[in-house]
């Protein structure tokens, strides 16, 4: 096993202010970025404010900016550094910042709160659900989805424009949308709730303009933009921009 | 040891105050950060490539749809010419032309058709994507912050006009579709003679290959053969349909870029013919 | 003192895992306003990590299944030492608990005519587990979740308020349960905020405990940091008693390299699915460790263990899939033997015996997890793996039917850090069952409870209590170094530093294996860490610092691995998670033993107490008798292996 010495740059401060602290590190074989970051606080700095987990990828705590790229501190091996280079870990930077690396996400749940859950249909109850493997693979796949706001981070509408947060669930949100849509037996329709429409009227969905950075960080490699974000465009498109429904609306509204 | 347990806060901020005016990433509840991005790897090299490849093919296809000449050498038509539907096309035997607009038209008939696979691959997914980020720089690449002020996408006019992408689908299957009968009738010779080939058929048949390949991988056929489905289970041959689309749409962007050379590629070769620059190579 | 941040609530749940939220949903649908304090954001539960599937005989997959073929798994597996009664209720809620979730959003991998799929696992007779891939905890944690997001929504409908009745206080650390003045009903907890270090009080008259378990106290573990046995250690504060803390579970497969990694879970389902367990020598090894209580279940030969992946009828399943503590244990004689892999594993290979497609599609999160973290390609190469501590058996001694914490009225506990339902040792797919059978019944109960108590009759915290929790809480900040009536200049010691020399200690002294003379030694060492613990110093303030959230969090570990330590010297046999090197046997007269922990000393200074003789009195206890109907399920040839001849006639 060989071990060296990394030199990292880690952000430190909170809402009033801050900056690059530099830290010499001990590195193993093997080891990722939070492990150094760990190491940090055990052995320079035990007050770094760092938000973690799992440490296995799979419930999306510790994301943060590793050279200026949204990334897991769990999942990015430090083998994929070059060693002689300076490693800079950042907070989220689309988010308000806490303290150190941690970020106050709260927008996300806000988000969360806003798109009308699933709706289950009034005639089965509970153990007569029948859904096909086909039906559910879509959802399903928007379902791995470990919520750790990297995508949400990313995204330039919120990330670059602090005033789209209001009109921007952003693209977490956008899938769940879309995740419900697919959703073999939601009865969203039934009861009233056009989610294809709202997706666009409520939840900002014009504000994407597919430039895929979402799926580029996704740690979980979910298609968000191709297999979520598209199709609920096109879903919407279904709804607003046919121009014989168009024109059909247009005409009853006139008799009206 | 610590003394308190309150945060002290005597840290200096190094953002300056115009950098908080400016929002996005230096919006004062963000972490003080004063670079635009971090990001330490060519993250400008995919955007500048992108933004000189379309370059290049806008300059070479303006070029060439104005320019009205050398777009025909018995058997095989340009593809920026194909259908030409002008009184003033040259005579081709069999079509493509076919001269629907008459006389009155009096512009390079490239003009009349090129505005269909234009508007197809301008609101294409991918293409908006690509010219988003390299002409655009909204955003430059991912985490990299954009210039600009304010940012609406594709919520107002002009940009709300990319959801008809639809429409334009339905007229590039249509295109597609007289591209493919140029191709069939590439089989002849240079008299008309039928059961010939030669190396233009093979580029116009690789072309239109692609087109195809590209076409059917649009995002709105994927949504249209089986993509706004509820149960892929009561439709299993739009299922399968779907299937395909989407493993051809996976590639979309690939797919993009080679029918794009591909297609500027046939125009060129036969630009070559048609000017005697070069002899079509006969197979048989 | 300053002042506190005070709320009321009619019941509070302290952990937001899969128990939690379940009760949580279950009180606030039972009209009680409910609190959910998690030490994490919202939604990462350690519940996530779970991956085969939820275990419940809804006999989608062989119709052969019902609730009695599965209670009886449960005891075979926990070695008959189960709170029987809630193996029962388990085995009988846990469809409807399953069922239920799909009404909330679920979606679980489907058979072909659209039902639940169900998967085999180690230690469950017919194809069991409801799953999601192998992300079946990641998928209950999100229902649950845009559960609570529901039940919001609904309020803000109705009061305008999404938290008007039911409130997540996320990344809250709750450091004590408070009692009425004399000591006799819970009153509410105390804790603070992560994020700013605030103290806070949220009165109320029940008091949920959903903790989780205590993994963090050993080093080789598949458990997240929050493990630290809080739920444990705030019921012994609070008086009430622990049982079975000497079973803990080593889970047989959890990655060995490279070394941050290790101990991060290796699902069982790549054993259902067709893994098999090979030693350096390429020996498939498990068939020489099948015991003989399990002899006539487990196949004899490679060729029946092959065939019964296609045909269950007429074949026995492979011994990979031997409970738990039978495959971990055989893992670590093989590795002791000399035949280990080179990392110190045993090669795990599934590359050899399924496309790489079926890989990809069956274990996804493992093929993503192996080929990110350890640049191996699980379809193409075998995977390295070793025990790694995974759960903890034993827990808040509880009543089977409404999960009421015995001798604290107003305290239940569900899940992980409730003890009992699992005996010695929990199967497979149990644990995230039992979250949700026992989280519903401790969120219905304890909200039935808070009703019973309005306005006035409400107990309230004793305000000595709070204060001493505060002070308890600040003392990492002024760690002097010597505590009063110590020899003076000693230095204050790194929290983090106590934490790797307790995990080291347990690891290695109370771990798999274990034998009088180092569990002797490691109740020294604890009690020396104790010690030191009281002069745990930290740098910084008290807004997100980590290092002061560990300093807190030591109390716990150190109570806890106390129990484990004295709970393990005691039982002098071997039984599921406990294996004695010195006692190999298991003993039948034991299993009518429950070894119950309780805080011996002053609850209000836990650092208190004689070294010696430490913070933890253990006392003997004899199990109550299975009921007649139950054992009938049982042959009695079976029950001969368990049970002593007293108790069979």
């Amino acid at each position: 096993m060989s071990s060296y010495e990394a030199h990292f740059k880690v952000w430190r401060g909170d809402a009033d202010g801050g900056g690059p602290a530099d830290f010499t590190v001990e590195v193993n074989d093997g080891e990722v970025v939070l492990d150094i970051i760990h190491r940090i606080q055990a052995t320079q700095a035990p007050d770094l404010a760092v938000r973690w987990n799992c440490k296995a990828g799979k419930c999306g705590s510790c994301s943060a900016e590793i050279n200026g790229r949204p990334r897991l501190l769990c999942m990015t091996r430090m083998s994929v550094f070059d060693r002689t280079e300076t490693i800079t870990v950042t907070p989220l930077r689309a988010f308000p910042v806490v303290r150190d690396l941690v970020t106050d996400v709260s927008f996300n749940y806000a988000k969360a709160r806003e798109i009308p859950a699933f709706v289950p249909p009034a005639k089965l109850a509970p153990g007569e659900y029948r859904m096909r493997q086909e039906d559910v693979n879509r959802s399903q796949e928007f379902r791995k989805c470990i919520e750790c706001f990297l995508c949400q981070d990313t995204c330039h509408v919120v990330r670059d424009h602090e005033e789209n947060k209001t009109a921007f669930a952003g693209p977490r949100f956008l899938m769940r949308v879309a995740e419900l849509d697919m959703h073999p037996l939601d009865a969203a329709a039934e009861a009233g709730l056009d989610r294809k429409r709202t997706a666009q009227d409520e939840h900002g969905l014009g504000y994407c303009n597919i430039t895929k950075c979402c799926t580029e960080v996704c740690p979980e490699h979910i298609k968000i933009t191709d297999n979520a974000l598209i199709p609920l465009k096109e879903r919407a498109v279904d709804r607003k921009y046919d121009p014989l429904v168009w024109l059909g609306n247009k005409i009853r509204r006139r008799e009206a | 040891m610590a003394t308190g347990t309150e945060p002290e806060t005597d840290a200096v901020p190094a953002v300056t105050a115009g950098d908080r005016a400016r929002g996005g990433v230096h919006h004062p509840s963000r972490a003080a950060i004063p670079d635009r991005h971090l990001r330490r790897d060519r993250w400008w090299l995919a955007p500048a490539g992108t933004a000189a490849g379309l370059f290049a093919f806008i300059v070479y296809s303006t070029w060439r749809a104005f320019a009205d000449t050398d777009y025909y050498a018995a058997p095989y038509v340009s593809p920026f010419y194909s259908p030409c539907l002008a009184e003033n096309c040259v005579p081709m035997r069999g079509g493509p032309n076919w001269e629907i607009f008459g006389a009155w038209w009096g512009l390079s008939p490239a003009l009349l058709i090129l505005i269909f696979p234009l508007g197809f691959r301008l609101t294409c997914y991918y293409y908006r994507k690509a010219y988003y980020r390299g002409f655009w720089a909204s955003p430059p690449a991912c985490a990299v912050a954009e210039p600009h002020r304010t940012y609406s996408g594709e919520t107002r006019l002009p940009l709300i006009l990319q959801n008809i992408h639809r429409y334009f689908f339905y007229f590039a299957v249509l295109v597609a579709g007289i591209l493919t009968y140029d191709t069939v009738l590439g089989f002849r010779d240079e008299s008309y003679a039928w059961g010939h080939m030669g190396l233009g058929t093979l580029v116009l048949l690789v072309n239109v290959a692609l087109i195809w390949a590209y076409t059917l991988s649009c995002h709105s056929c994927r949504h249209i053969v089986g993509g706004r489905l509820k149960h892929f289970s009561k439709h299993p041959v739009r299922y399968r349909l779907w299937g395909w689309v989407s493993k051809l749409n996976a590639r979309h962007a690939q797919l993009a870029w080679a029918s794009l050379i591909s297609v500027a590629v046939a125009d060129f070769y036969v630009y070559l013919l048609a000017t005697g620059a070069f002899d079509d190579p006969r197979f048989f | 003192m300053t002042q506190v941040d005070r709320q009321s609530w009619d019941v509070v749940v302290v952990g937001a895992g899969g128990a939690g939220l379940r009760a949580a949903i279950e009180a606030r649908e039972q009209g009680a306003r409910t609190a959910v304090i998690c030490k994490s954001l919202f939604g990462k539960a350690h519940t996530v990590m779970a991956e085969g599937g939820i275990a419940a005989s809804m006999g989608n997959v062989n119709a052969g299944d019902n609730w009695q073929v599965h209670f009886r798994d449960t005891m075979r597996g926990g070695k008959f030492l189960n709170q029987w009664r809630m193996a029962e209720l388990h085995a009988q809620e846990a469809p409807d608990r399953v069922w239920e979730l799909e009404t909330w959003g679920a979606l679980f991998d489907r058979t072909p005519d659209g039902r639940i799929s169900q998967r085999n696992f180690g230690g469950h007779e017919f194809p069991r587990l409801a799953h999601v891939g192998d992300r079946t905890g990641l998928e209950l944690i999100r229902t649950l979740q845009q559960k609570i997001v529901s039940l919001q929504q609904e309020d803000e409908r109705e009061f305008g308020d999404h938290e008007a009745r039911l409130k997540v206080f996320q990344e809250c650390t709750v450091t004590r349960v408070l009692k009425e003045e004399g000591g006799g009903r819970v009153s509410g907890v105390f804790g603070y905020e992560r994020e700013s270090g605030r103290f806070f009080v949220i009165e109320a008259p029940s008091v949920v405990l959903a903790t989780g378990g205590i993994g963090k106290s050993f080093k080789v573990t598949s458990n997240s940091w929050e493990y630290t046995g809080d739920g444990h250690a705030l019921a012994l504060l609070a008086g009430a008693s622990l049982v079975n803390m000497e079973f803990v579970q080593f889970h047989p497969t959890g990655m060995v390299w490279p070394p941050s990694v290790k101990g991060i879970l290796v699902t069982e389902s790549v054993r259902g699915d067709g893994g098999v367990l090979r030693n350096s020598e390429g020996k498939r090894f498990m068939f020489d460790y099948v015991p003989d209580v399990f002899k006539e279940k487990y196949a004899q030969s490679e060729e029946e263990g092959d065939r019964w992946y296609e045909d269950q009828a007429n074949n026995r399943r492979p011994p990979e899939l031997l409970p738990r503590d039978e495959v971990a244990r055989a893992i670590n004689s093989e590795v002791k033997a000399g035949r280990g892999s080179p990392h110190g594993g045993v090669f795990l290979d599934v590359s050899t015996r399924l496309p790489a497609e079926v890989i990809k599609r069956k274990l996804p999160s493992m093929h993503h997890q192996f080929k990110e973290l350890a640049d191996v390609d699980i379809t193409a190469e075998p995977m390295e793996v070793g025990p790694t501590c995974h759960y903890v058996m034993g827990g808040v001694d509880v009543d089977p039917d409404t999960t009421a914490a015995v001798g604290v009225p107003g305290l239940f506990a569900a899940g992980e850090v409730a003890g009992g339902m699992h005996g010695s040792n929990r199967l497979g797919g149990n644990s995230l069952s039992d979250l949700l059978v026992f989280g519903r019944r401790a969120g219905l109960h304890a909200a039935e409870y808070a009703t019973g108590y309005a306005g006035a009759d409400r107990a309230a915290p004793a305000g000595s209590d709070i204060d001493l929790a505060e002070a308890e809480a600040l003392r990492p900040f002024s760690a002097e170094g010597s505590p009063p009536g110590t020899e003076p200049g000693r230095p204050p010691e790194n929290p983090y530093t106590l934490h790797q020399e307790l995990q080291q200690t347990m690891n290695d002294l109370v771990g798999i294996i274990r034998r009088e003379a180092e569990m002797r030694q490691a109740l020294e060492k604890l009690a020396q860490l104790r010690d030191r613990a009281g002069r745990a110093g930290v740098e910084g303030h008290r807004q997100f610092n980590p290092g002061w959230h560990l300093a807190i969090d030591l109390r716990n570990m150190l109570l806890v691995s106390e129990c484990v330590a004295r709970a393990a010297l005691e039982r002098r046999e071997s039984r599921g998670g406990h294996t004695r090197d010195d006692y190999p046997d298991m003993e039948r007269r034991w299993r009518r033993v429950n070894l119950v922990c309780r805080l011996s000393g002053s609850p209000g200074d836990p650092a208190a107490g004689d070294p010696a003789l430490g913070r933890i009195r253990l006392e003997r206890r004899e199990t109550r008798p299975i009921r007649a109907d139950l054992l009938g399920l049982f042959e009695k040839d079976e029950l001969a292996k368990y049970l002593t001849d007293e108790e069979l006639t």
